[in-house]
């Protein structure tokens, strides 16, 4: 089937061109990385992830949304679905992908990768990150991948598929659960310690997910007359709706346990993230005030159902969503939790240049993946259709 | 006797005679500053000392099971830092012979890298600040290290084992497994470990490791205090300790007539972030 992504326009053929140059640029800084070392990035001895680990958080989310509509199609056979969800899946291929790679150009020696399977630990959360990560790559291989050859022959899709549809839904939440732990079980990093840190993420994965996924049926549409359906765009912007709504009720139930009892350990990294500390101003304030307010703009265009249903208004409501679930798990999760440090100091971070293309290579490995996997499907889908 | 109660000195000089070990070198371990090459073997002694600490079983508590002929060894190393017996000179000649021992390199700005240094009251233990302490102590520079916990989240959250517990309780590294992932210094709550951003060879002092004895690191590992392991196996004590004129303590901490043991029965004494659970085994005398 691949073979459908061999045959395009020009214009087809000028964005992938021009993802391969973004590819050969952040691979480009990727080998400068790796022959002077991490210290090409702003991390320091105190922010010790920084962008790169952010992007993965944000990106497992991703992944993991795909269930809100895996779980419709199949589970309650709710049709609407049945053109969107493919994309869903493709879409969280392409998200681990860049999961996966985004802690690969993290690691100090990427090539002793394998050491943690020659070692397998299990009392390390990122042991089983790594497991339940390349599951869920496999899972959705396999299901969107079988689901569509089978869409080709005028055929259901095949049995064994079935036990591994249901297994992704649980799995899917695994995923994300198991990254909030990675940050959720350490002591002495109060931004990070506590318990709900796994619903939170998955409320604005919920969130973040179908927003892009909204975001790029738009594009498809445009691009190739594809079209999701109307009913599929309306309900996946209820799901956002509730979603981001959780999203800040959740951040909400956060900011008072941490005012409310006041305990320095925990305040602190608030406050640092949204008025600075010992009078020193954190260079993220002024984002993450926007994402507030990106959060809660977005939840009055939102709430209402006549506008939420126009999309001249959904598009910029779930673009408003993006930047705001964005900001909070790209920026403001690692820039939190690490400053003030252990000894409460503040060393405040920043990416580089380098680190951006880095980033931005990684980003266009996983739109690459993403365009040739949906132009398959929907080469595939539109064949179908015109027959 | 230096507060070493008769009882137990005749324990001591007991298991010392039953496994044919120098008196001499019983001694050596527990009045530290006055300590020769040992001699003698001490097969069997290291066997009996099992890891106790259930979190860490197999070979998450990895360790030699038989010594080397002179080696110090002990159930539980710990160490305890005497505040009112350390100076301004002693510090500095601490921090001066750890970095050089190890060959830390002095790398500018703030991917450095850290083994022992020094900080103050607040920043050590910021639980414990408050605005009328005592002049004397708020104002005294701490030295802080790894503190080599009993219950170490770094040891938990690895991913490869490259860092684990050691059966005699020191928190160590394997700089040949280590990925970099840098989970160990999110997991750190003292902030004891240092990521090897660039090559740190371009960063030693004179140009060139001060300890051609000791491994150099790569880049991308981590590293921190070992409470010189290096040093121990050849039976000699802690390259701070010995250089710290007496400031500070070092020994079993399993072993009721140690240094550390008898410092902290008598002086009252403090552990970093005690609430966190860690259990660190270095202990502040106040
Ligand atoms: S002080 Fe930090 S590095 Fe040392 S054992 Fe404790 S947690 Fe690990
Ligand atoms: S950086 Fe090295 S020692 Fe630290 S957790 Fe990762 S593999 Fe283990």
């Amino acid at each position: 089937m691949l073979e459908k992504a061999l045959k395009g326009e020009p214009r087809y053929w000028a964005w992938v061109v021009f993802l391969l140059v973004v590819i050969g640029a952040g691979f480009g800084a990727y080998l400068v990385q790796y022959n002077e070392g991490l210290t090409i990035t702003g991390m320091s001895r105190d922010v010790t992830w920084g962008f790169y680990i952010a992007q993965f958080t944000f990106l497992v989310g991703v992944a993991a949304s795909a269930v809100m509509l895996v779980l419709p199609y199949y589970l309650h056979h709710y049709k609407a679905f049945g053109r969107i969800t493919i994309l869903g899946e493709f879409l969280a291929i392409s998200a681990v992908t860049m999961c996966l790679l985004f802690i690969v150009v993290d690691l100090g020696r990427p090539m002793r990768l394998m050491n943690v399977l020659l070692h397998p630990t299990p009392n390390s959360i990122l042991f089983w990150d790594m497991v339940v990560l390349n599951g869920y790559l496999f899972i959705n291989l396999f299901v969107g991948w079988a689901a569509l050859g089978a869409e080709r022959k005028e055929l259901p899709p095949p049995k064994w598929t079935k036990p591994l549809i249901y297994l992704s839904i649980p799995w899917a939440v695994s995923i994300h659960t198991v990254t909030a732990f990675l940050y959720a079980g350490l002591p002495g990093r109060g931004f990070w310690l506590t318990a709900i840190m796994a619903p939170r993420f998955l409320a604005s994965a919920f969130a973040a997910g179908p927003a892009v996924l909204i975001m790029l049926a738009f594009l498809v549409k445009k691009l190739t007359k594809f079209d999701a359906g109307k009913e599929a765009i309306e309900s996946l912007a209820k799901i956002i709706t509730y979603a981001i709504i959780l999203h800040l009720f959740f951040f909400f139930l956060e900011v008072f346990t941490v005012t409310y009892s006041a305990i320095p350990g925990h305040l602190s990294h608030l406050q640092y993230l949204y008025f600075g500390l010992h009078g020193h101003p954190s260079n993220v304030m002024p984002l993450m005030w926007l994402a507030l307010t990106c959060g809660f703009t977005s939840i009055a265009l939102l709430i209402v159902p006549k506008w939420r249903q126009n999309h001249k208004i959904l598009l910029p409501a779930v673009i408003l969503v993006f930047i705001c679930t964005w900001i909070d798990k790209g920026i403001g999760m690692i820039s939190g939790g690490f400053v003030p440090n252990p000894l409460h100091e503040i060393t405040e971070y920043a990416p580089t240049g380098l680190e951006l293309m880095i980033t931005f290579g990684v980003y266009a490995v996983g739109a690459l993946v993403l365009t040739i996997l949906y132009k398959t499907a929907i080469t595939v889908k539109q064949y179908k259709e015109l027959t | 006797m230096m507060g070493v109660n008769r009882r137990d000195f005749l324990r001591i000089a007991g298991l010392t005679a039953a496994i044919g070990m120098g008196g001499k070198t019983a001694v050596d371990l527990l009045w530290p500053g006055q300590l020769d090459a040992a001699e003698g073997g001490i097969e069997g002694w290291w066997k009996s000392k099992t890891p106790e600490n259930p979190l860490y079983p197999g070979d998450l508590a990895r360790g030699k099971e038989i010594p080397n002929p002179g080696e110090l060894t002990a159930k539980r190393w710990g160490m305890a830092l005497d505040m009112r017996k350390f100076t301004a000179d002693s510090r500095a000649a601490v921090i001066k012979a750890c970095n050089e021992v190890h060959n830390v390199p002095s790398i500018p700005g703030n991917q450095n890298i850290k083994w022992i240094w020094e900080t103050s009251f607040g920043h050590a233990f910021p639980d414990l600040e408050q605005e009328y302490m005592d002049n004397e102590v708020h104002d005294l520079p701490f030295l802080v290290l790894c503190n080599h916990c009993d219950n170490p989240p770094c040891v938990r959250v690895c991913p490869t084992k490259a860092t684990f517990r050691r059966q005699d309780g020191i928190v160590m590294m394997d700089m040949h497994r280590c990925i970099g992932c840098r989970f160990c210094m999110a997991a750190c709550p003292f902030g004891s470990r240092s990521f090897n951003f660039a090559d740190p060879r371009k960063f030693f002092p004179e140009g060139k490791e001060s300890n051609p004895t000791y491994p150099t690191r790569t880049k991308g590992v981590v590293e921190k205090c070992t409470f010189c392991t290096e040093r121990l196996a050849k039976g000699e004590l802690p390259a701070c300790v010995e250089v710290s004129g007496g400031a500070m303590l070092f020994g079993d901490m399993a072993d009721s007539g140690s240094p550390v043991r008898q410092a902290l029965r008598t002086r009252y004494a403090i552990r970093r972030k005690n609430e966190l659970g860690t259990a660190p085994q270095v202990y502040y005398l106040i």
